[in-house]
């Protein structure tokens, strides 16, 4: 645009002429401050202006509104500097140019005087007071005598040339300026008028358009762009909203004109400034709305340029393209089919090429985000056009098509001379678009590719997928359902990842159809079931789709009858699963139920050919226990097991992913544990930040393999409704080992729908058993001797009970089994269900006693009582094993009843053939002897008694009867009298009853006695004895029962008194007798003879345990006895007693005194087991001594021995318990206190 | 007054989509699904502003040749799309703003509810019928 303002120049020509090159160089030099009316911004503004000479006609008429010919300013130029010269032509010159402005109302005006040097020295006559400058300023500016400037020496290179230059130019901008304000605010005022009157008929906006434009002229001359783009964006609102009211029924005149019929759709031309063809269409008011936006937007588009603002263009460009298309449909104005896709789509190419001609390409590339849409909005167009055109049909556009064809390329109108040129212009694009099937594809694809491209290189990937259907739809047109294939799918995955569920539908119906064309038989079934289970589909639909598997699965195959394999998520899901039993273990053999309940989704019933389980199996023997901890810990008590699905249509990624496992973190300092950090720890992060896998799997059922193994379940033959149907499987278990669910197969023909696995996982268990024999008592344990019940427990396990399987019982002699015919066995199944009751038959000879055993099916639980009773001994066992059997008892007791206090117990072995194997099974049971006995022997001087105590260690009562102590060997003289003979008693339990016989004899005995205590019992609470029960039998000798000594001990008081006192000397007596004459058990070292008298040694020992009593002198001494009947030993020894009362007497202890030279010989008594003992001194001691007595004492002298090892010691021997008789024992004395003893001491034992 | 409304999830999962009539539906679903790159784009534009300085309305997304679209960005960047007819140009801004802030509104009333799941699709009577009154709204 190489509009500039216009100055007229008048006067001295040639002056000008020489001038002109600097005025023009030096004029836009500096920018000049542009202050603004309305409130406007100031602007910086660098004039230029167009010098032309003044001639008349320039000037306007009154009622012209042109301004870009308006002359804004008018210079006078003179050189004059002569007055005379002046007086003659100059003034007379000016005042009739000044006439002509005044005419023309025309103040702005300017005289400028040029003066030169030069000439001032040719003229000297010059008044240099009186100036030609100051008579001009005098004659004409007589109030404005800025308007008259004085230009010194212009051509010459001098500071004060310079000088007046700068104020000459300062003035001219000024005065330019000043101009402007006045004329443009004048012409502004003109055009709001004219805007006012819109509402009045018979306005005209075309009319007021051409004055607001010429506005807009103006300020693109002055370069004021976004001025100039002001009032064409005014306009555009103002068109804008006349077509809104015009929508909304207040319609103007003027509009009816711009509603005429559309019949050229060229699109847009950018590359020129000025549409001069459109804009004569609109200034003589025959242009259409296309032609007014097309011409409106030109302009700004032009002005945008000029501003660098190309992508304001292409956004305006995409508005007013929408903008259009709406307007003309608001204003109903008809427009021929297609038509409209023809201009955008040029308008669109052309918008974008204007674009691309103004920027460098990698602007434009990083611009793409501004551009896209028009390349978008493009390819949309073209495909509209091509569908329209027949272009995108495979056989082909008809005649018709033709037709239409031929009708939108004349709209077109011959291309344009400016881009006539241009090899890609978007006129030719179009005609050769238009022209045939192959080049409509071409470009089309050109088109769709750049515009994905573009949309994916900015990241709009749902734009691109959208782009990419719509091509996928144009190769489907086409018959080229592979290459559709690709974006389809690319779609899908993008709608599938965001869960839109509808577009989810329509993308697969598509692919649906490219599937079969493809000829994709597993993918087409696959998509088919996922739109059959579609519930955003029509209920038609789903069922053809249905059908379309169904068509398939039942179609005759011929040669080999391929499979399809198709993932079942989409055909039905898998809801719950339920185990009979419910712990999902099972017997080898037995049944086990699963209870499938599967929600069909297939809009019909559907009739399936048969549904597997596959199974694995892996052979872990004894895992069922494993797995039962397992099935507690995870399967409901009810043996249901729910599967989750993931809601179809929801994105995985909002399903898979896990729950934010957040926890807490404090990190301490490691030496004075103060905090250093703390936090929040993400502990599932790696599954978090996972990268989410596609989902594409899920429509590829190639991933979905149908494996092959040897156990499956079946069921066949059904139909699957739509909706909740439940299968069952009944599977009978054979080999032992853990089941693992692994696909679930639904066979429809030759379609298999494959669950690929179970999750959670699902197992059962099959396990095998071998038949078991349990017998165990009822009660706690066994006593010996009573008829007590035993429960047999039979476990078939995998055998099966036959009629005739016995079990066959050895007899133990010592353990007969009892039979009653009323015993019953009870038959339980494996889940402790009784099934049966039958009696049972037992059959006994000497040795076997045969036990029928009821039929039982396998994994059955017989049970039955029986009674059995030990019996420790035998009429047929000897009395000497039996003797051994009892000692080796006893002595088992004894030492139990050392440690603690419990019965002794006997291990009975029954060996049992059971029918399904060939071993023999060995059952011990125990039994304990409920009783204990213990005997001693007591004497009264001569006479003596056997005691023997009999305790219950039982839980039980018994009573006892028929109590009776024998002796054996062949002591006839021997009488044992019972000293209370009654028969029967009863003993409670933990007690003990005492038995008493006095033992007469009239001849000498021998030294020792073999005696037998035996006693019958029965338990108290059994009413009936149908059978005789042993005895209960102790065994026990008694040796040295003869009375040797009698120790006699007597305290006296002092003499003179009456009672001892305390702290005073009594004086003690012991007095030994000898009671027999010798015997053999005197017949030791001690023994010495000598003319016929025998003597012994004995040492005798005061001790008092019980500190009453303060030995004085020798409390122990050695004697030597006369071994003769009557003989005596006297020995006093003086007593203190140390407390008042009845004092017992202390003890007198009696030993044999053995000399040193017989310690090797001295093992008179033959039992080892004492030997080893070291209390040698004490081993003749009965086992009701005290014991710890023994122990002290025996220490004290195996102590003594032990420090004299090796020196010849004299050994002590006590005697036998019977062998001495201490007559004075439990004596005791009265003993007063002392007078002055004041304290009285209480003392309660 | 809208044609369709739609309540986005962050992860970009319809929650709630509702248009005027049926015809179109799919139509608006794409219309809608495609506008989240738009929205993506202003999202991450603005990304860098402070949270209490940010708008929400994102203002027009794109235009089409029959619809236009805006959109609206909770602070927990759940999206709200409303489209609206191209023909209907008394439709300004401000109404538009508006509309979405009483759709906001009606959104946190659902979040509020104690039975309602954050993530699940809306059904809500009371969100329907403030919807259904925001699209009924003569022009």
């Amino acid at each position: 645009m190489e509009n500039k303002p216009i100055v007229t120049c008048a006067g001295d020509q040639n002056l000008f002429t020489s001038i002109y090159p600097m005025l023009s160089q030096q004029l836009p030099k500096e920018p000049m401050e542009w202050r603004r009316s309305y409130g406007r911004a100031p602007k910086m503004i660098h004039l230029e202006s167009n010098f032309v000479q003044f001639k008349e006609e320039l000037l306007p008429k009154e009622g012209n509104k042109a301004l870009l010919t308006f002359p804004f300013l008018h210079i006078y130029w003179t050189e004059c500097c002569d007055t005379e010269v002046y007086k003659a032509t100059v003034k007379d010159d000016i005042t009739k140019w000044q006439n002509v402005l005044k005419v023309h109302s025309s103040v702005d005006w300017l005289i400028v005087v040029v003066e030169s040097d030069a000439k001032k020295k040719n003229k000297t006559n010059i008044l240099p007071r009186t100036s030609i400058v100051d008579k001009i300023r005098n004659d004409f500016c007589n109030k404005q005598s800025d308007r008259c400037v004085v230009l010194s020496d212009p051509l010459k290179d001098s500071s004060r040339s310079q000088e007046s230059w700068n104020a000459f130019l300062t003035k001219l901008r000024t005065l330019l300026l000043m101009s402007f304000t006045k004329n443009l605010g004048k012409f502004e005022d003109d055009m709001r008028t004219l805007r006012e009157k819109r509402t009045e008929p018979g306005w005209s906006f075309c009319e007021y358009f051409m004055v607001q434009e010429e506005l807009a002229f103006v300020f693109e001359m002055l370069q004021q762009f976004e001025d100039a783009l002001v009032q064409y964006d005014e306009l555009d609102a103002l068109f804008s909203q006349y077509v809104v009211n015009f929508g909304a029924g207040d319609g103007a005149n003027w509009l009816t004109f711009f509603c005429q019929p559309v019949r050229s759709w060229n699109g847009l031309i950018l590359r020129k400034p000025i549409d001069m063809e459109k804009r004569e269409l609109i200034q003589n008011q025959e242009a259409t709305l296309l032609d007014l936006r097309s011409y409106l937007f030109s302009r700004q588009c032009t002005l945008l340029i000029f501003l660098q603002r190309p992508w304001e263009v292409s956004q305006r460009a995409l508005e007013l393209l929408h903008n259009c298309v709406q307007e003309l449909k608001l204003l109903e104005v008809s427009v021929p089919p297609g038509a409209l896709d023809c201009w955008v789509f040029l308008s669109c190419l052309e918008v974008l090429q204007r674009i691309e001609g103004c920027c460098d390409r990698a602007q434009v590339d990083a611009n793409v985000s501004h551009t896209v849409g028009l390349w978008s909005y493009a390819t949309e167009k073209l495909k509209s056009l091509g569908y329209l055109c027949g272009l995108v049909s495979e056989k082909g556009p008809n005649s018709e098509d033709l037709n239409r064809t031929v009708d939108l390329l004349a709209g077109l109108g011959a291309e344009r001379p400016e881009t006539a040129n241009t090899a890609q212009s978007p006129y030719k694009k179009l005609k050769e678009a238009l022209s045939s099937v192959e080049a409509f594809e071409k470009h089309y694809l050109d088109l769709s590719h750049a515009t994905i491209e573009m949309y994916t290189n900015i990241g709009r990937i749902r734009s691109a997928k959208l782009v990419g259907k719509d091509l996928a739809e144009f190769y489907m047109r086409k018959k080229g359902p592979q290459k559709a294939e690709v974006y389809l799918q690319g779609a899908l995955k993008t709608y599938l990842a965001e869960g839109w569920a509808l577009l989810i539908t329509h993308t697969r119906k598509q692919l649906a159809e490219c599937q079969k064309h493809l000829g994709q038989i597993e993918n087409y079934l696959q998509t088919s079931s996922l739109l059959a289970s579609d519930d955003h589909l029509t209920e038609d639909e789903r069922q053809h789709f249905c059908q379309e598997i169904l068509n398939f699965a039942n179609q005759q195959t011929e040669g080999k009858g391929q499979k399809v394999i198709l993932s079942m998520h989409s055909f039905a899901q898998l809801k719950t699963l339920h185990f009979d039993p419910p712990n999902a273990v099972i017997h080898v053999g037995g049944t086990l139920s699963i209870e499938l309940t599967l929600l069909s989704q297939m809009p019909i019933p559907v009739e399936v050919d048969q549904i597997a389980i596959n199974v694995h199996f892996s052979i872990e023997k004894n895992n069922y226990r494993k797995t039962a901890e397992w099935l507690t810990k995870h399967k409901t008590s009810n043996g249901i097991i729910s599967f989750l699905n993931e809601v179809a249509g929801f994105p995985l990624s909002r399903n898979n992913l896990p729950a934010l496992e957040l926890y807490e973190m404090y990190e301490r300092s490691p030496s004075d544990n103060s905090l250093n950090t703390t936090g929040i720890i993400c502990k599932n992060v790696h599954m978090l930040l996972r990268r989410q896998e596609s989902s594409s799997s899920l429509e590829m059922p190639s991933g979905v393999t149908l494996e092959d193994g040897a156990h499956t379940l079946k069921c066949s033959n059904f139909i699957l409704e739509p909706g909740v149907n439940t299968i069952t499987f009944r599977t009978q278990a054979k080999e032992p080992g853990t089941y693992t669910l692994r696909q679930l197969c639904t066979s429809v023909g030759k379609v298999h729908f494959v669950l690929p696995h179970f999750y959670p996982v699902v197992q059962y268990d099959v396990y095998s058993q071998e038949p078991q024999l349990k017998v165990e008592p009822l009660t706690d344990s066994l006593l010996a001797g009573i008829p007590q019940k035993v429960k047999f427990t039979v476990t078939t396990g995998h055998y099966t009970m036959k009629s005739g399987d016995t079990l066959q019982l050895s007899n133990a002699d010592a353990m007969p089994f009892l039979y009653h015919p009323e015993s019953k066995a009870l038959i339980y199944s494996n889940t402790r269900e009784k099934v049966s009751e039958s009696s049972l038959l037992i059959q006994s000879s000497e040795k076997i006693t045969s036990i029928t055993l009821p039929v039982a099916p396998a994994y059955h639980v017989i049970e039955f009582d029986l009674e059995v009773i030990y019996l420790p001994s035998t009429p047929t066992t000897s009395v000497e094993s039996e003797n051994l059997v009892n000692k080796e008892l006893h002595r088992k007791s004894k030492e139990k009843q050392k440690s603690d206090n419990c019965m002794a117990t006997v291990d009975q072995k029954v060996t049992i053939d059971c029918p399904w194997s060939i071993y023999s099974t060995i059952i011990a049971l125990t039994f304990s002897v409920p009783f204990n006995a213990k005997h001693s022997l007591l004497s009264a001087g001569k006479r003596k008694y056997v005691q023997v105590c009999v305790q219950n260690l039982s839980e039980l009562c018994f009573q006892l009867s028929d109590n009776n102590l024998k002796n054996f060997g062949n002591c006839i003289d021997l009488q044992l009298v019972p000293l209370k003979p009654e028969s029967q008693q009863h003993i409670y339990s933990k007690q003990s009853v005492f038995f008493v016989w006095e033992l007469k004899w009239t001849k000498e005995l021998p030294p020792s006695l073999q005696c037998q205590f035996s006693v019958s019992f029965c338990p108290d609470t059994s009413e009936e004895q149908s059978f005789s029960l042993k005895p209960y039998t102790y065994e026990f000798q008694v040796e040295n029962y003869f009375t040797l000594y009698n120790v006699k001990a007597q305290i006296f008081p002092p003499l003179g008194v009456e009672y001892c006192k305390t702290g005073s000397l009594c004086s003690l007596e012991v007095s030994i007798t000898r009671l027999s004459d010798l015997l053999d058990v005197d017949k030791d070292e001690a023994l010495t003879e000598s003319d016929g008298y025998c003597t012994t040694k004995l040492m005798y020992e005061v001790v008092d345990n019980s500190s009453n009593w303060a030995v004085c002198g020798k409390s122990s001494g050695v004697i030597s006895m006369p071994v003769a009947a009557q003989a005596t030993h006297k020995v006093h020894m003086e007593v203190m007693p140390l407390f008042a009362g009845y004092l017992p007497f202390p003890d007198v202890k009696l030993f044999k005194y053995l000399p040193h030279h017989s310690a090797h010989s001295m093992q008179l008594d033959a039992d080892s087991w004492i030997e080893n003992d070291n209390l040698s001194v004490d081993k003749n001691m009965d086992d009701q001594a005290d014991n710890s007595s023994i122990k002290s004492r025996g220490s004290l002298h195996s102590a003594a021995s032990g420090e004299h090892k090796g020196l010849p010691m004299p050994r002590l021997q006590s005697f036998s318990p019977g062998q001495v008789f201490n007559s004075s024992t439990s004596m005791q004395i009265l003993v007063i206190p002392s007078k002055d003893d004041h304290v009285l001491e209480v003392n309660i034992t | 007054m809208a044609v369709c409304i739609a309540v986005i999830a962050k992860e970009n999962y319809p929650l709630y989509i509702q248009s005027i009539t049926t015809e179109n539906e799919l139509k608006f679903h794409y219309t809608v699904h495609t506008s989240l790159d738009v929205v993506d784009e202003k999202i991450s534009a603005m990304g860098k502003a402070l949270v209490d300085q940010r708008e929400l309305y994102l203002g027009l997304l794109y235009p089409t040749e029959d619809y236009k679209v805006y959109g609206y960005v909770t602070n927990s960047k759940v999206k709200f799309v409303m489209v609206a007819d191209s023909s209907n140009t008394a439709l300004r801004d401000n109404e538009i703003h508006s509309m979405f802030q009483k759709l906001h509104n009606s959104y946190i009333d659902v979040m509020c509810n104690p039975f309602y799941n954050p993530g699940d699709c809306i059904h809500s009577r009371a969100f329907d019928n403030m919807v259904t009154s925001m699209m009924m709204q003569v022009c």
